[in-house]
């Protein structure tokens, strides 16, 4: 019921927010606020009240919601969640407290409106990372869009609407074939056990043919891979994060590449293992290359939001890398990738927020001796910077490791040439802040430094960050279960062996657990 | 015929009585208030009627009509239709310094002539459907001669060609008829199971008749006159044609074909993918070309009878099923999109332009939000009527293994979103100069407008009724 609660609150605070602009402009700010917030709560409240070590375990669901739909299709709206959802649930309403937090004075326009689609991208959002029907799913993977082409089209920059067009065409038509995959499972799994339902559980394990398997699985990747993105399907992501406001480039890049790579985990993977495991040479060169590509292009560009994007394409590369490399430790970088990501590029896409705030420009050749004008936002920049390259002790190192370590078991050659984009991200975090940070000050010499409220932000996105390099171990062990459960059926052969005997351990335990379904 | 018979077809005899009534009382009194609410509450009977009827079901009526759940269903649904269009119709009309009453009476006749066609099965009650339905269209599109010049040009327009189609239609027929020597629909269907294979000429009689239909539909390449009809017509007729007058022959395809075991036969089945696909790119193309609202939703429909066409071609119970559906979140998102225009629009002066949305809503923040729906609904976005409708249309075409015409709906859908956004987009931006925002009360037509966006998003949330009611009604 929690599960629901999460959506409930977040549709409901959209409306609202909507309904009280007409009496007051400042009002929906408060309300996108509180309705994140009380979710953020009730999610820390939840995984603080679950059994110790619970999410650690395989195939068990911490919580369900499943109740019919519309029956004559078998659709249900079933809701579940294990550790990986939980920990992407947690990234979602803190990144969406944060976007609140950062519209607060940028925007002043349709304030009402603009919190609407706010919130409901978030529920959007909640629902992908919730949803077990995959009807469902796809229905959520398409209610995200609406919104974040509205938060493009009217409150975004110069080329606004190109980019907005850009980035619902692409995902769209990418989700559109995802869509028609899902129908095509339906039937085939009907057709052959004679229960036609979009179930999860029920749909894994489906038996098909290989050919039937590779289409299906290509028409699923088509949605996830766009979305990621990944080289060659990432055209729409520069020009939709430059465009859009801070708020729509934080969600984007923090939340909605997400979705992607959890399709990918949660979907695209399980339910085609043998066709998967096929993929995983051309999926893995595809993650080394948007690796390198990503971090060269992003070293090439003078806008300082557009360069943040292309280093997104370039770390989600280790995501693909890692999610098609098949062990548990690549997946564990995988996670912590997500993570740390969503954090350390949001903060990035927040810093350049602050500072088009004061100096009116995202062009870095017009930027220059930051450090001196504002030194609190230039330590700060520069420590996501070095996060963004990879430094020991931040989050993102962690997971870049993992990444590659697993990667290097399955496929050394890939693992070597995503190696080198680590050099190529040093680059252009380094010259970023050679650029921006430091050289002669603005003309302007003295700019309004942070307030308290951008420091709110800055600070726990910090706080975060270090706490995801220092201390990774309770996010590891919240996703080893459901990392487990998604390699069970795909990993006969590469993976670490104490992993098949804890698997065969653990197996026959949760057929008695009757409060939850089990995944097989 | 029994009392039993009339019983049955009490939806017919309700509209046919009252357009007759409108008649004596327009002869006697102008009243423009009284001819409305007359033609309202006859559709309404014979919506309510439809829905419960008094007689026994299924029920042949002297061998042309057929009263079972399918056509008491398309009834409801058409007379609904009309309900809509009446009432959208009334704050339209009102302003114009024009003789009214006869309107209605049009209307009325129109939805009769639908009606009919759905419950046809026989040649004889086919073209008299048809006809009356065409012949009070032709009067309606250029009804407003006064007020509007290209009313007369577009009526003209469809006077020609849909007589044109008339006479492929009627040739067709003749040559069926040559080659089975009967004419209702399931003499057909067991003449040629018995013939096994189609001959030349009863290829050639069907190929015609679908010419005929396919004109009706405005599918590809029989969609001249769609746009330049939509422009023209006033906008409350232009929601007529594209909604009672296609889903009446829509109804009428499903029978006849079903009836007549049309899915037996490869060559007519092609013909028909041929015009599915076509309709599918064609409409989407062409309306990306387009400056005129009307004439984007013109192409639109095109576009979207192509896709209804798709489950018709998927054939069997969720076929007929899934078509069925989609008429009915078709009829609500046109109507509603439609109703916008005619809502925003007087006779003389109709905001047709996409421009004329510019800003919108900054101005009128409930019909933008109201149109909004209506168009992602169209473009088949979750939340929306359309969205279930293409579900179920894309679940009944892999169930039919039509692939090849199901990436072409993809591939047609995503370019059919460029022009909807467009209008969506223009109704956000800002405004250059801020106008007084023109606080409007609570009126009729809002009322009308606020109900097609509730079914609309409850079609979109919670379809199962609806599609309960569709298997039990159209399909059982």
């Amino acid at each position: 019921m929690i599960l629901v609660w999460f959506l409930a609150i977040l549709i409901g605070g959209g409306l609202l927010a909507w309904v009280a602009s007409r009496w007051n402009r400042e009002l929906p700010r408060w309300i996108a606020l509180a309705a994140s917030s009380a979710n953020l709560i009730l999610l820390l409240a939840f995984a603080a009240s679950a059994p110790a070590g619970e999410a650690g375990k395989p195939g068990l669901w911490l919580a369900e919601f499943n109740t019919p739909w519309i029956p004559s299709f078998g659709v249900h709206f079933h809701l579940a969640i294990d550790g990986l959802s939980l920990l992407l649930l947690g990234l979602t309403f803190f990144v969406g407290a944060l976007a609140a937090l950062v519209s607060w004075t940028q925007i002043r326009e349709q304030v009402g409106f603009y919190y609407f689609n706010l919130l409901w991208i978030l529920a959007g959002i909640t629902g992908v990372f919730m949803a077990l029907d995959l009807f469902l799913f796809y229905f959520f993977w398409e209610v995200m869009l609406v919104p974040m082409y509205f938060l493009i089209g009217i409150w975004g920059h110069e080329n606004r609407v190109y980019a907005a067009f850009k980035f619902f065409l692409f995902t769209q038509a990418s989700g559109l074939l995802m869509f028609l995959a899902i129908l095509a499972l339906y039937f085939i799994h009907g057709q052959n056990t004679g229960s036609y339902t979009f179930d999860y559980s029920e749909l894994l394990g489906t038996e098909l043919s290989g050919t039937a398997a590779t289409w299906l699985m290509l028409g699923f990747l088509a949605a996830f891979l766009v979305k990621l993105p990944a080289v060659p399907f990432h055209s729409w992501l520069p020009d939709a994060h430059t465009q859009a406001p801070t708020a729509g480039s934080v969600v984007l890049a923090g939340l909605l590449l997400k979705t992607g790579a959890y399709g990918i985990l949660r979907f695209a993977i399980p339910l085609f293992p043998e066709a998967a495991r096929q993929f995983a040479p051309v999926a893995m060169a595809l993650g080394a290359i948007s690796i390198i590509y990503g971090a060269k292009l992003a070293f090439a560009q003078n806008n300082l939001k557009r360069l943040v994007a292309y280093t997104s394409v370039s770390h989600m590369g280790f995501v693909l890398l890692g999610a098609f490399a098949f062990n548990v430790i690549a997946y564990q970088g995988v996670v912590m990738q997500l993570l740390a990501h969503g954090i350390s590029t949001s903060a990035l896409f927040i810093i350049t927020g602050y500072i088009q705030e004061r100096l009116h420009t995202r062009d870095i050749s017009q930027m220059g001796g930051l450090w001196k004008a504002m030194p609190g936002m230039g330590a700060v920049a520069l420590l996501f910077a070095m996060a963004s390259l990879g430094l020991p002790g931040l989050g993102n190192f962690v997971a870049e490791f993992l990444a590659l370590l697993g990667a290097w078991q399955a496929a050394p050659l890939w693992a070597a040439v995503a190696a080198l984009g680590l050099i190529f991200s040093s680059a252009y975090a380094l010259w970023m802040v050679q650029r921006a940070l430091h050289g002669p000050p603005p003309e302007k010499a003295t700019l309004p430094r942070l307030n308290v409220r951008e420091w709110l932000v800055m600070g726990s996105m910090v706080g975060l960050i270090f706490w995801l390099g220092l201390y990774p171990g309770p996010i590891l062990n919240s996703a080893d279960g459901p990392i487990r459960t998604i390699l069970a059926p795909a990993s006969t052969e590469t993976g670490p062996p104490e992993m098949d005997e804890e698997q065969g351990l653990l197996l026959p335990e949760h057929e008695n657990t009757t409060k939850t379904t089990k995944l097989d | 015929m029994t009392i039993q018979d009339f019983r049955n077809i009490l939806p017919l005899l309700i509209i046919a009585a009252a357009s007759v009534l409108l008649l004596v009382l327009i002869a006697a009194r102008r009243n423009h208030r009284l001819a409305c609410w007359l033609a309202g509450l006859a559709l309404a009977g014979a919506f309510a009627t439809s829905l419960f009827p008094s007689g026994t079901m299924p029920q042949a009526v002297g061998g042309l009509l057929a009263i079972d759940g399918f056509s008491l269903f398309y009834s409801a649904l058409l007379s609904a239709a009309g309900l809509v269009v009446v009432l959208l119709s009334y704050p339209y009309l009102q302003p114009l310094r024009e003789q009214m009453e006869e309107y209605y009476v049009l209307i009325l006749l129109a939805v009769l002539g639908a009606v009919i066609l759905a419950a046809s099965r026989h040649f004889a009650s086919f073209f008299l459907g048809l006809e009356l339905l065409s012949a009070s269209l032709y009067a309606l599109i250029g009804y407003l001669v006064k007020s509007r010049d290209r009313s007369v040009e577009a009526g003209v327009k469809y006077l020609i060609l849909a007589a044109a189609s008339a006479a492929f239609l009627l040739f067709g027929m003749a040559l069926v008829y040559f080659e089975t020597g009967v004419l209702g629909f399931s003499d057909i269907g067991v003449h040629l199971a018995q013939a096994g294979a189609l001959s030349p000429l009863a290829i050639a009689g069907f190929g015609l008749i679908i010419v005929g239909i396919g004109f009706k539909l405005a599918l590809v390449p029989f969609h001249m006159w769609a746009a330049d009809v939509y422009e023209g017509a006033p906008a409350p007729v232009s929601a007529l044609v594209a909604t009672v007058s296609k889903g009446g022959v829509v109804a009428l395809l499903l029978r006849f074909y079903n009836e007549a075991g049309g899915y037996q036969f490869p060559s007519l089945t092609l013909l028909f993918a041929l015009f599915a696909a076509a309709s599918m790119l064609g409409g989407n193309l062409l309306a990306l070309l387009q400056d005129n609202v009307k004439r984007i939703l013109a192409y639109s429909s095109i576009a979207h009878l192509g896709y209804l066409a798709v489950a018709f071609l998927a054939g069997g119970k969720m076929g007929a099923g899934a078509a069925t559906f989609y008429l009915v979140a078709y009829f609500v998102t046109i109507l509603g999109a439609f109703g916008i225009v005619a809502h925003l629009s007087s006779g003389e002066e109709e905001a047709e332009r996409v421009s004329d949305y510019r800003a919108l809503f900054w101005r009128r923040p409930w019909a933008a939000a109201a149109f909004t729906a209506m168009l992602l609904s169209l473009a088949g976005i979750p939340l929306t009527a359309g969205f279930m409708g293409k579900f179920y249309i894309a679940a009944a075409g892999v169930e039919g293994g039509l692939w090849a015409l199901l990436f072409i709906l993809v591939a047609s859908s995503v370019i059919g979103l460029y022009y909807y956004l467009r209008i969506v987009v223009a109704m956000f931006s800002q405004a250059e100069e801020q106008k007084p925002v023109k606080l409007r009360l609570f009126s009729g037509a809002g009322l009308i407008l606020a109900l097609l966006v509730v079914a609309l998003v409850w079609l979109g949330i919670s379809p199962q009724a609806m599609m309960g009611w569709i298997n039990q009604w159209v399909a059982g």
